[in-house]
This record gives structure tokens, C-alpha cells and sequence, in this order.
């Protein structure tokens, strides 16, 4: 396939076509009957490379080797801590990638916009960089969990950028979800529901005392905080007293960066009593410019205050690190004690995750390589793990062109970064029956297979830079690739959740030696292929490359490799 | 901002950076130096040949035997020697047989159903498995690295565009399949391999009854499945393979038992699919396990062994296709083909073995071939050294030459450039080829190496020589098969002749003297002290 023939083959089919076959297919292959009843207990079981390996994958868009071997043999509570510790928390902003192409008066080449005045001639432009610099956090993220939980985060507190008419927003509501990603949740939760862009996109800057808005108060309880479960017993009056409560914010388009403002004017100052459900709580109305901010630390409180605002978001993280299914073991061994962990700690991210990372339960077996990765996961992992070298961020525009692939790839996929199909995420973390199923059907399947053959064997040309995956870098770093048997099993570790069966690593073992040649025939060619001095060097590098990429292209092809 | 917008926006390219995927300068097809060549495509005819690689470099002196060369060969390799009398005889040929495991394709032979190209390799042979695996499959010098496979290039002229407008109307089929797991480098074409592999163990069976394979009853087997199932759905061949499995029968009764070789195992799915009405032209099948560096014949007995386990499941496999596709009555559409990366050592070794090689025998098969062998038998040396090799006489290109026009039909022109624009001379392999088959045997009473001597050498050797008129070439190979010199090089009017040449340069071991005029070849061995 050549590259014109890979695009279109992007374009042929719409990618929101299910096939009737595709729905079946989802319905089917469900285990029913045993389950676990293992609980949040620490973890004190073996912490070899599967668990390791399990651990970072769960944590991680894509595991390089580098991350396997540097935590080797150390302890879980070690690496909990390091994956729970980033030394970056805050990214360095989007800049002006596009200036050789379009002029931004107001900001040099390589300097970020996030800061400057608002230009429909470039916003355009911002609007894909900040996207495609969203999506390259993800491929380029350090070795711990920041980026994993920005993106739930981003998930669970969504909005689409398409409809934020200002990218500078973008910008802002991605720095308050950097900020918080890994702090309290409460305190996410007050700097979401104020964030400009959250203003915007649902309609706070329109809810005045004259005219309450009731959307952001409903999606708040629904989506963001207590959840829409049986237990979740808010009333249609919680929405109406909570839109009171939040009346007044609004947004400041003429500052630099665009701002959140609070109009007392536009302030509901009477008291608000809450249902039951928040303990019939009355939030005391009041004035002035804190007014805001005071009624709303004490309606977070309040809501903050049930269980089940712990329960609604340990059960999203379940099944953003675990699962997706939920039954009644899970219930009561995991997400209620873990809910209260949670709560216990004053929503404390680090440890409600710490517990679940450490858990007997997230290392039982029962749980290992069942999550379909998402395609984020999946592309930007892959980049991830295969270590391809993008053009240097200096020469910007080039960059940005290369991180706008894995961005579109992502979008062709399913997953379009920065824009989730609607303010309740993607259907994956919350739609049921299917939950991460509904990533796979017969259109974005290949095109995931697409993506990593086309990286691994035709690669991104534009200009004279090719983005390109290149096997060798990871096999060099293996302890023994000369030796075949080695080479698989450290590649299937490190590629995949779960062993293969012995005639799948058969056949991988055929490609590196066909037709049950002995074993030293591999180790004669690869030390060829790695001795530039050895007379058959140009030969066996180039046998040795094609075998490798072979190898790598089939397991990635397997459905294994959509595993997590 | 509307609460619950389920609008679709995944699919909305809007939202991408305007330039992301544009203005990358497309490589269009017409770009492609094949068509550019070639001005036009070639035409598909309907038929069918079926490869059988046999991996490991396969023992050609044990296989098709060299009967007049018989002393000289238990001095070189006794240990793993089949009793003279053992070799099966071929109608109407004297001095060579067939190793005695392989009565099915002995029988083929006498029905005249087998063409043997005797001694092909390549100049220059290389021993590694990867390198003469890669050559053989793309069709390359030995010195030389082709990206793409020789049946690759065929497929491209005749399926252009192949995947982007695939399955057609007209080609609603695979346009190569291999049964196993890795698509064979032969049918790599310009940008993706033409060929599809129809894999065991993961898929193949799997896809023809519709299941998921084994996967464990656990969540991660539960997502497994769901996964395979849609993979199942996505290939858009697996339908027409299904039904072609389900359509298809074997009628032969002759297989081996299921599950006991697994070439025979794979050659009855491909009849299968020919039966079940199948288009695909290509099909790729291996047995592996010719790498017999040891126990390549029990040390009790050289009639049983490694060798020849691997040589009767040759024979009965191909024995039970070949009856399996006349009873469908599609023989004379379907030729099959063997190959190997390289043959072995002339002596063999202390392990009952032997070692990486150079040229051996291929056999083609079918009712469209001219029943026979083409070439001479290989001459071994009355004292072999442990690097001779078997020189050879045609390159293995001729014999692809020889597929790609006489039988799936290429010009002249176009079979350049599947040749990879260079040009091998067909061999009348199949019973439409143009060159007379008597060039190719019974050469003696046409041309002849009379005597070389002395020899072993010393000094300036004499080789005497007769031939018809013509142009003449005497070449003189090492024992590991590389071209040395060119002795002569002549236009001859019919007669006797005598060229020198001067060994005082050479090191000492076992060389071959060639002669070739037109299509005729012949070889001796010149020893060097």
C-alpha cells in the first residue's frame, strides 16, 4: 500500500458504520459464572515482570523498555510511588508552529499563544495545535501517571473543543486538569466548574438570577460528581437549588488569557436547601464578589459528603484501570472499601489510587489483559513503545504535522483527543453493555492495524523526514536478542498482557528461523547483523530488519496487541 | 451549549489541523517504475501453481539420485548412502532414480506427470539460510537486495493497484494465499505483500467453522474472543474462502491421515479451495525440516532416517494432490512446483549429516509438464573435499522464467519485468515451451567433455572436447559453486576441439569444468592437488 491508497483507505468507509455482524459479535463471548472475591488488601503476592509489566501498562500510553528495566526488581510500593511522584506536572504550553504558513502578529515562531490576544486569522490553526499537542503529551508523557489521568479526567469532566470558540480555553481547561490531575478531587471539581471553558460549554456564563441555566447543575450531580445510580438519589429541585447556587459566573473574553469573572450582580443571594439525598443541607445565600466561591465550597461540601460521590468515581476509575464490568463481588470487595478509602483520605487521588494499584485485587489474575485499549493507548502507546523519533519540537511546524497524524489517527479512530463525542465522554467508560468494546468494530479495527504497519513499514513521509518505527531500538535494549527463544519471550512480555499459546510462539519463532532451522542460524545472523565489520553485515542487517519488522507486525497484528 | 449533543464528531475532519493530511505529495500509482516499464498490464489466465518450499536446504543427491556417479559418492558420503539397489528406477532413464521412500512420485514419473531440472542454484551461492531463502524468493543475484518477490512482481502487473481496489468484480478472490502463518517473501510486491496467509494456528480453521480458537474462560479470553471475532469479520477474503472451504471437497482417498504430515495437511486445504471454485492463482505451501546437519538417516539403517521421513511426505502428499485434482478434473489447470533455499554438501559429516550446499533438483509437476529431466547429472569427484558442492547448472530464474511465460502466459517483455529487468532463457519444463527438450538431454552424441587431464592437475591442463556448431563456453567454479574463469568463449563449426588451461594459480580442491553451447550443458571435475 502506498501512502495515497493508505488515506483513502482511511476515508472509504464511514467510521461510525457498524455492521449488524459487529453488534452480535459485541453481545457475544461473555464468560458467565466464576468471578474473584479478591478485595483492596495490599498486594504481597510475586512482583515479577508479568505484574510489573501488567502495572505499567494499566498506567502508561505504552511501556518503553527503559521503564521495564529501570523498575526491575524493585519493590511494588516503589514503583507506586515513582508512578504517583511526575517530576512535570505542568507541560510546556502549545506555541506558533505555523507561522512559515500563516502570520500571528501577536506571537513569534516557537513562542506559545496562550498568552496572546485572541486571532480569528490563526485560531484555526491554535485549535489544531492544541489538539495535536494535547495528543502528543500522551506519546511523549514521562513514566508515571499524569498523563493517564488527564485523560480520564478529561473524560469524566469533558468538553469538546470544537465548541469552545476560543483555544486559549482549551489551553486553560487543560492546565487546571494538569494542575489537579493528581491532587484532591474536590478541589478539581471547584477549579472545573469555574474554568472558563467549562463556563462556556455548558452554559454557566448564561445562568443569572433572571434566567437559571440548569445544565451544568444537572450534569455536576449526573456525570460528574454523585452519578446517576440506584443509590444516587438527587431530585429534579437539587438541580434548580444547585443552578442558584452557581448563578453568577461568567467569563472574561478581553483578558489574556481569557478568564473566569464573577458578576455578584447576577448572584441569586437567597438560601438554597438541598434534598435529603445532601442531607437537607441550606446553603446560605450571600453577596458580594465571594459570594460565589463561599456557596460554592459549601455545595461541594455537601455533596462531597455522601458515599456516593466516592462510589460514582471509583467506579469510573475501575474501569478505566480494571474492568468494565462491575458485579456484586466487585461491589462490595472493591468500589465500597476503596470508595471509602477515598472519601476517608478528603478525595485524595494519589490514595484512592495507591489502594487500587496496590491491590490484591488489580494484580488478580482474573484481571490481567482484559481492557481494549483505547486508541490513544493504542497509537500514541505504540509511538511510545517503539521509541519513534518525531522531528525535534524546534522544527515546529514539521512536529506539529507529525503529533496532527497520531491526532488524526486517534479521530479516524474513535477517539478524537480534545473532543469526545459528547459532555459524557466516550461511550467506552460509561456506555453499557459494551463499555471498551465499542472502540472495535470492522472499520476501526484495521485501521488500528493500519496504523502501526503503516509506521513500521511505509512510514509518515512529509518532506525529507519519515516518522517511522524502527524495531532495532527496542530489540538493542533486549538482554539477549541474539538468542531466539530470548527474543521472543522478552518481546511478548513486553508487547503483550498474557503469554501466548506455544504454537502462536512457533510461528513467531518461523519467522526468525524458518523451517525448524536450528537455533544458532539466528544467532550467527543477528551477530552478523550487529558486527559492521563482518563481510556478510550489509546482508544480515537487512535480513535480520525485515525478520524483526515481521515479527512486530505480527504481533501487533494479533488481537492480543488490542489488549491492555 | 446543548446538553446531550449526541451530534457524530468523531468522524468530522474539521476539527484536524487544515494541513495534517494534505499536501504531502501523494506517491501516486502511475508513479511506479513497473507500469511505467511495462506501458500496459498483463491478462490473467486460470491457472494455478502451488509451490512447496522445503525449508532447511534439502539433500538433492539423496533425493534424485546420481545412480552413474554411485562410487564416487560412497567415498563422499557412505555413512548416509542409500543401497544402490534401493534407488527407484525412472522409465526410460538409466543412471539416476529416485530415493526409495518417494513411489508416489516415482509412479507420477512414469505417468509422465514429473519434469526434474537437475542441479539449480544460482552463481555465487550463498550458505546462509536467510540470505538464499531471500534470493530464491526475490529472485535476486546472489549480490543483490530485491524488496520484492519474483511472484510479487508477476501479481502487480496483473492485479495493479492491488490492495486499494480489491476484492474486484473480477477478482473477487486472494490473488496468492499461503497456508501457515507467514506470507512467503515471494509474493511481496511493490508496496504490500500480495499474498494472503490462511493461518493455523490462530485463524485458519477457526475461520472455516466460524469459532474463536481456545481462549480461556477468563475476562482476558472473553475481550480475546470479541476480538477475533470481529478480526474474522474484517478480513474481507474470509467470506469467500469460507464458502469456497465449505463448497470444496476432497475426492481423493490416497492423503496420508489427517494430522500426520503437515504438507499433505496443507495440500488437501488448497485443493479444497480450488474445488470450491477458488480464483486465486497462487499457492504457497512448506514443509520444514531439511536442515539435516545430523541424524539425516538412521546411523543403522540410510533407507530410514530424517531425510527420508521428509522425502516420503513429499512424495505421498504431492502423489495424493495430484490425484485429488484429477478427480476433480481440474489437472490441467493446476502445475506444482518444489523449491529449496539450497542443497547440501557433497560429503557429508560424522553425524550422519550433511551441511549447507549449493544446487539441487527441482521437480515440476503436472499434466502440463513435458515429462523428463532437464540437465545431466551431477558429476562428484573421485576425491571429495569436505566444501564441494554440487555446481549448478541452470539458475533457478530460468526455471521461474519458465512458470511465468509457459505457464501464467507473460510476453517476453513482460516476463523482464517480473524478472526484475533482466533475462533468463526458459527451460521446456512445460509441454508448450519453445526450445527443444532433446538440447536439455542425451547430450552426450551432441557435445561432449571427452577428457580433461591431467588430472588431478599439474600445470597446463588439456580438456578435449566435441560439439555441434555453435558458440561454445568453457567455465571453470570453485567447489562452493563461484564462477572462476572463462576458459573458452568460441564460435565452433562441428568437431573435435582442445582448450588449455593453466592451473598453476589455482588452490588446491575440486573445481568444475562447464561447457555450454546453445541450451546444452555439461560439467566434469577437475581436481586440483
Amino acid at each position: 500500500m502506498n501512502r495515497k491508497q493508505f488515506f483513502e483507505s482511511l476515508i472509504a468507509k464511514n467510521s461510525s458504520q457498524i455492521s449488524g455482524d459487529d453488534v452480535n459479535a459485541k453481545l457475544q463471548t461473555k464468560t458467565v459464572g466464576r468471578r474473584t472475591s479478591t478485595g483492596i488488601n495490599e498486594y504481597t503476592g510475586t512482583f515479577g515482570d508479568a505484574e510489573l509489566m501488567h502495572l505499567l501498562r494499566r498506567s502508561l500510553f505504552g511501556v518503553k523498555v527503559s521503564d521495564w528495566k529501570n523498575f526491575q526488581g524493585k519493590s511494588l510500593k516503589t514503583v507506586v510511588d515513582s508512578l504517583l511522584s511526575p517530576t512535570v506536572t505542568q507541560p510546556n504550553p502549545p506555541i506558533n508552529y505555523y507561522g512559515s504558513v500563516v502570520n500571528d502578529p501577536n506571537v513569534p515562531l516557537g513562542s506559545t499563544w496562550v498568552n496572546a490576544p485572541l486571532d480569528p486569522n490563526v485560531e484555526p490553526n491554535r485549535k489544531g495545535g492544541v489538539k495535536a499537542w494535547f495528543w502528543g503529551l500522551t506519546a511523549f508523557q514521562n513514566t508515571d501517571l499524569l498523563q493517564k489521568m488527564v485523560m480520564f479526567w478529561h473524560n469524566h469532566f469533558a468538553i469538546q473543543f470544537l465548541d469552545i470558540p476560543d483555544s486559549r480555553a482549551c489551553y486553560t481547561y487543560l492546565k487546571t486538569i494538569h494542575t489537579h490531575a493528581l491532587g484532591d478531587l474536590k478541589t478539581l471539581t471547584k477549579a472545573v466548574t469555574v474554568d472558563p471553558a467549562m463556563l462556556f460549554y455548558l452554559n454557566g456564563r448564561l445562568n443569572t438570577k433572571v434566567a437559571p441555566d440548569e445544565n451544568y447543575a444537572r450534569e455536576l450531580q449526573e456525570l460528574f460528581t454523585v452519578g446517576k445510580g440506584p443509590n444516587s438519589k438527587y431530585t429534579e429541585d437539587d438541580v434548580k437549588q444547585i443552578a442558584k447556587i452557581l448563578t453568577g459566573w461568567n467569563i472574561n473574553p478581553l483578558t489574556n488569557p481569557f478568564s473566569t469573572a464573577f458578576v455578584a450582580s447576577n448572584h441569586d443571594t437567597k438560601d438554597k436547601v438541598l434534598s435529603s439525598f445532601y442531607g437537607g443541607v441550606t446553603i446560605k445565600g450571600r453577596t458580594g464578589l465571594t459570594a460565589g466561591e463561599l456557596e460554592l465550597d459549601d455545595l461541594l461540601t455537601a455533596i462531597f459528603n455522601t458515599d456516593e460521590s466516592a462510589q460514582f468515581i471509583c467506579r469510573k476509575l475501575y474501569r478505566f484501570f480494571v474492568y468494565y464490568e462491575i458485579d456484586s463481588n466487585t461491589e462490595t470487595n472493591v468500589i465500597a472499601p476503596l470508595a471509602k478509602v477515598f472519601k476517608d483520605s478528603g478525595y485524595d487521588i494519589k490514595t484512592v489510587l495507591r489502594t487500587l494499584l496496590m491491590s490484591e485485587h488489580f494484580f488478580d489474575s482474573w484481571n490481567r489483559g482484559c481492557i481494549i485499549k483505547d486508541p490513544i493507548t493504542h497509537q500514541a502507546g505504540f509511538c511510545r513503545q517503539l521509541e519513534i523519533a518525531f522531528p525535534a519540537p524546534t522544527n515546529y511546524l514539521l512536529h506539529y504535522q507529525m503529533l496532527g497524524l497520531g491526532q488524526g489517527y486517534g479521530q479516524v479512530t474513535q477517539m478524537n483527543y480534545g473532543d469526545p463525542p459528547n459532555v459524557a465522554g466516550w461511550p467506552a467508560w460509561y456506555q453499557e453493555p459494551l463499555y471498551s468494546r465499542s472502540w472495535i468494530n470492522s472499520d476501526t479495527l484495521p485501521k488500528r492495524n493500519q496504523f502501526t504497519d503503516y509506521l513500521l513499514y511505509i512510514g509518515h513521509k512529509i518532506g525529507t523526514f519519515t516518522l517511522m518505527a524502527d524495531p532495532w531500538i527496542v530489540v538493542k535494549q533486549f538482554s539477549n536478542p541474539g538468542v531466539a527463544d530470548d527474543l521472543i519471550n522478552d518481546t511478548i512480555t513486553f508487547m503483550l498482557p498474557e503469554p501466548l499459546t506455544s504454537a502462536q510462539v512457533a510461528s513467531i519463532k518461523a519467522i526468525l528461523l524458518p523451517g525448524g532451522i536450528p537455533d544458532y542460524n539466528w544467532a550467527d545472523e543477528y551477530r552478523a547483523a550487529t558486527t559492521p565489520s563482518d563481510p556478510n553485515y550489509n546482508t544480515a542487517y537487512s535480513s535480520v530488519t525485515s525478520k524483526l519488522k515481521y515479527m512486530f507486525k505480527f504481533i501487533m497484528n494479533l488481537a492480543e496487541y488490542q489488549l491492555s | 451549549m446543548k446538553r446531550r449533543s449526541f451530534v457524530k464528531t468523531a468522524a468530522a475532519a474539521g476539527t484536524l489541523m487544515p494541513f495534517t493530511l494534505s499536501g504531502m505529495g501523494v506517491k501516486t500509482y502511475e508513479d511506479s517504475p513497473l507500469l511505467q516499464v511495462l506501458g500496459r498490464r498483463a491478462s490473467a489466465n486460470d491457472k494455478i501453481l502451488v509451490i512447496i518450499q522445503l525449508q532447511g536446504g534439502n539433500d538433492g543427491l539423496n533425493m534424485l539420485i546420481p545412480v552413474d556417479q554411485y562410487s564416487n559418492l560412497s567415498k563422499a558420503r557412505n555413512n548416509i548412502l542409500l543401497p544402490e539397489a534401493k534407488v527407484l528406477s525412472l522409465n526410460g532413464k538409466t543412471g539416476v532414480g529416485l530415493h526409495n521412500k518417494m513411489t508416489g512420485l516415482q509412479n507420477m514419473y512414469n505417468s509422465g506427470l514429473v519434469n526434474a531440472i537437475q542441479s539449480v542454484g544460482y552463481p555465487t551461492p550463498n550458505f546462509s539460510h536467510f540470505r538464499s531463502s531471500d534470493i530464491w524468493m526475490s529472485g535476486s543475484n546472489s549480490d543483490e537486495v530485491l524488496s520484492t518477490g519474483w511472484l510479487g512482481r508477476y501479481l502487480d502487473m496483473v492485479y495493479p493497484n492491488f490492495p486499494d481496489q480489491y476484492p474486484s468484480a473480477s477478482m473477487p478472490d486472494p490473488l496468492a494465499i499461503q497456508i501457515g502463518m507467514v506470507v512467503s517473501l515471494q509474493t511481496m510486491g511493490p508496496s504490500v505483500n500480495m499474498g494472503m496467509a490462511i493461518t493455523d494456528p490462530s485463524n485458519f480453521y477457526d475461520l472455516l467453522d466460524g469459532s474463536t480458537g481456545q481462549t480461556p474462560a477468563t475476562p482476558y479470553g472473553d475481550e480475546l474472543a470479541f476480538l477475533r471475532l470481529v478480526t474474522q469479520q474484517t478480513n474481507e477474503y474470509a467470506g469467500v474462502i469460507k464458502t469456497a472451504a465449505s463448497k470444496g471437497r476432497n475426492l481423493s482417498t490416497k492423503y496420508p491421515t489427517t494430522g500426520m504430515t503437515s504438507l499433505s495437511d496443507q495440500l488437501k486445504i488448497v485443493a479444497k479451495l480450488i474445488n470450491g471454485g477458488l480464483k486465486t492463482p497462487i499457492y504457497m505451501v512448506t514443509l520444514g525440516g531439511f536442515d539435516t546437519h545430523s541424524q539425516q538417516v538412521d546411523s543403522s539403517d540410510s533407507t530410514l532416517g530424517n531425510h527420508a521421513t521428509l522425502l516420503q511426505h513429499l512424495s505421498d502428499s504431492i502423489a495424493a494432490f495430484q490425484d485429488d485434482i484429477k478427480l476433480m478434473g481440474v489437472q490441467d489447470r493446476v502445475a506444482g512446483m518444489t523449491f529449496s533455499e539450497f542443497g547440501r554438501r557433497i560429503m557429508s559429516n560424522a553425524s550422519t549429516g550433511t551441511d549447507h550446499g549449493a544446487a539441487a533438483p527441482m521437480f515440476v509437476f503436472g499434466t502440463s509438464v513435458q515429462p523428463g529431466i532437464i540437465g545431466a547429472n551431477p558429476t562428484i569427484a573421485s576425491t571429495v573435499t569436505v566444501n564441494d558442492n554440487v555446481p549448478m547448472q541452470y539458475d533457478f530464474r530460468q526455471v521461474y522464467a519458465s512458470v511465468l511465460q509457459d505457464w501464467f502466459g507473460l510476453s517476453d517483455s513482460e516476463l523482464k519485468i517480473a524478472m526484475g529487468n533482466k533475462d533468463f532463457n526458459t527451460l521446456p519444463i512445460f509441454k508448450n515451451n519453445k526450445a527443444e527438450i532433446e538440447d536439455y538431454i542425451d547430450l552426450v552424441s551432441r557435445i561432449s567433455l571427452k577428457r580433461i587431464y591431467p588430472n588431478p592437475a599439474y600445470g597446463d591442463v588439456k580438456i578435449d572436447y566435441f560439439t555441434e556448431s555453435g558458440r561454445v563456453k568453457l567455465v571453470l567454479f570453485d567447489a562452493r559453486g563461484t564462477q572462476i574463469e572463462t576458459i573458452v568463449d568460441e564460435w565452433h563449426t562441428h568437431g573435435d576441439f582442445t582448450a588449455v588451461l593453466n592451473t598453476n594459480h589455482l588452490q588446491s580442491g575440486n573445481y568444475i569444468v562447464q561447457m555450454v553451447q546453445g541450451n546444452k550443458r555439461l560439467s566434469e571435475v577437475l581436481l586440483v592437488p
